[in-house]
């Protein structure tokens, strides 16, 4: 390495692209977007639903990445904001059939795009009230306060019969956008895989900012940064709450997808299945969500449609993986020959 | 009187929590390993309990039979799965018992199916005894309060007045310590695993009667067994004791009042529904 000469170091700059790291990434992305036309050659219509969910939920889990990986807040209540996200569709949604507005003074929708903002905010603004009180706290307080308020939420939305309550709120139709036609499944789709890749580099880009230096830094050595004079609370307190936001995203793209929401979004449990993605995945790297959520959704497919004790069998994988890997799928892919050392 | 019957209620309570978070608490503060399938144990001792009282008809071969069951499952357990978990991140931990989790819970509707099991008490003690005038309590509650605050005593005798109790509070105080003292910390942790298994194999062999047997049963107590932890101090088996009975004497009351509560406040169903979701 040190006694290159100028010939083999240009060499090497030259093609980062052709590296066995470079092409396998060339080839999901090109899997990523043929995949409507891949799965009608194959005659498996259920891949696009598949896809969808897998982008969905990759979506949220970088969200929670952030947190948890690169800002090192385990958060047990992310599911909280991914409800929310979507419940706040269902109930632009069921006002604007109705005609009614929501507490009085705010009218429902069914355009896409506003319900998702709406959502977007909804999921901050939820961020930023839980995360002002439980970023006091760090450690295992820091869990179960976010775990507590999560079930706070969870039970709120179970009580509220005006929307379903335990039974849920289903949606008639998906919400329209002004060009596209969103109700056709591969049209969603490709929406889905346009807002994960925005979400990816705007995660990439946090994440190579001085702001994602500071929250690393604040993840590896709290004391050492308060020496050099940073205040941590406010910068978690923003991490959090663009995290509430993804995983408000999140939620409303399920909501349409699914055209159902019920409090089983927001469940323990489904906050449970994001950390599986993040952790299984890598947890602070940029690519380990997107295969944590991947492998989740595909894992618990493929499995159920075999045998109904899928969930024996998913736990002795994701046992495996943890016992045997360190550093999730990530790290894995991390050895493949190409990358920086 | 009411008032009262909901406050022994909630004591019961609070004595099966107490059990679960002893364990809970001691395995977080000694060894420092987030364990999410203690819930899996206390319902391992259930559904063991129960295999037994149906094989034999008695309680008391149950009762040992759920508590065997539940240290023998800690330890095959901690051998493992946990052993490897000390040196490894938090996260790590959270996923590797979750996996367990999900495998034990799925066994267990292998093996017994997902009906819940109805465990009947025994028959002296069941029936109710008057404990003041107009006040009646059923006689195996009386008994649970009893066994765990026997349990208690003894936990305390054992961690204050005992070399292994010794051992325990200096490994919840300082891990590394201990090891450069010498002392066997791989028997030590052993130990307290398996201690803290058979604390929730006993809470769970006790509350089949009271609640069903069921596969997911230990998730719901495992959740306010961490709030039980988490309130009274990680490590801290005194604490976890008043953090249990304050955390069990509110669950039950406020199951039992919040719903007349708001019953004032607006009309029946959704006060119902509230009040529900408040308290749960």
């Amino acid at each position: 390495m040190t006694s290159d000469s100028l010939e083999t170091r240009t060499l090497k700059q030259a093609s980062p692209i052709l590296t066995l790291r470079g092409v396998v990434i060339a080839a999901l992305v090109v899997a990523l977007l043929a995949l409507p036309a891949l799965a009608k050659v194959f005659n498996s219509p259920a891949a696009v639903g598949l896809a969808t969910q897998v982008l969905i939920y990759a979506i949220a889990a970088m969200s929670l990445n952030l947190i948890l990986g690169y800002g090192g807040m385990v958060a047990f209540g992310h599911a909280a904001f991914f409800g929310l996200g979507g419940y706040a569709v269902g109930i632009l949604y069921q006002h604007s059939a109705d005609n009614t507005a929501f507490l009085g003074f705010v009218s429902g929708t069914d355009s896409l795009m506003v319900a998702v903002v709406a959502a977007m905010l909804v999921g901050a603004l939820a961020a930023a009230a839980i995360g002002s009180l439980s970023l006091r706290t760090s450690g295992v307080p820091f869990i179960m306060i976010t775990l507590a308020f999560a079930q706070m939420v969870f039970f709120l939305f179970v009580s509220l019969k005006a929307y379903g309550g335990d039974d849920g709120l289903m949606m008639r139709r998906r919400d329209i956008l002004p060009f596209i036609n969103a109700r056709d499944d591969t049209a969603y789709y490709y929406i889905c895989v346009g807002l994960a890749a925005c979400w990816f580099v705007f995660t990439a880009l946090i994440v190579r900012s001085r702001f994602g230096f500071v929250l690393s830094g604040l993840r590896q050595n709290e004391r050492r940064m308060i020496a050099i004079g940073i205040a941590p609370y406010r910068y978690r307190l923003v991490a959090f709450i663009v995290a509430g936001a993804g995983a408000g995203l999140a939620g409303a793209l399920m909501a349409n997808y699914l055209r159902f929401v019920s409090p089983d979004m927001m469940h323990w449990s489904k906050s449970g299945e994001l950390m599986m993605m993040v952790i299984l995945g890598g947890a602070g790297t940029l690519a380990g969500p997107l295969l944590g959520a991947a492998t989740m959704v595909l894992l618990e497919t493929v499995l159920a449609a075999q045998t109904e004790n899928w969930q024996l069998y998913l736990g002795c994988i994701l046992l495996a993986i943890v016992m045997l890997t360190r550093g999730g799928l990530a790290a894995l892919f991390n050895r493949l020959p190409g990358g920086r050392s | 009187m009411i008032v009262l019957e909901q406050l022994l209620n909630g004591v019961q309570f609070g004595v099966t929590l107490f059990l679960m978070s002893a364990g809970l608490t001691l395995i977080f503060g000694i060894m420092g390993v987030i364990n999410l399938a203690h819930g899996s144990l206390y319902m391992i001792g259930a559904y063991a309990a129960a295999l037994v009282a149906a094989y034999t008809g008695s309680f008391g071969l149950a009762l040992l039979g759920g508590l065997a069951a539940a240290a023998t499952s800690g330890v095959v357990i901690e051998f493992v799965v946990v052993r490897r978990l000390y040196d490894r991140d938090h996260l790590d931990q959270v996923l590797a018992t979750f996996a367990l989790i999900l495998i034990i819970n799925q066994s267990a509707s292998m093996l017994f199916g997902r009906q819940p099991l109805f465990v009947s008490m025994p028959a002296m003690l069941s029936g109710s005894v008057t404990l003041l005038p107009g006040l009646v309590y059923p006689v195996y509650r009386l008994i649970v309060i009893g066994l765990g605050l026997l349990v208690a005593a003894g936990l305390f005798l054992l961690i204050n007045y005992t070399r292994v109790g010794m051992l325990v509070r200096a490994g919840a105080t300082h891990r590394q310590m201990v090891r450069a003292l010498g002392v066997n910390v791989r028997w030590l942790y052993t130990v307290v695993f398996g201690l803290g298994a058979l604390l929730a194999g006993l809470a769970g062999i006790i509350a089949g009667p009271i609640t069903s047997v069921q596969v997911g049963m230990g998730e719901q107590i495992l959740i306010l067994a961490f709030v039980v932890v988490v309130i009274g101090g990680l490590g801290s088996v005194r604490g976890a004791f008043f953090g249990a009975l304050i955390a069990g004497i509110v669950d039950t009351l406020s199951r039992a009042f919040l719903p007349m509560m708001f019953r004032q406040l607006m009309d029946g169903s959704n006060a119902d529904a509230l009040a529900s979701g408040w308290c749960c």
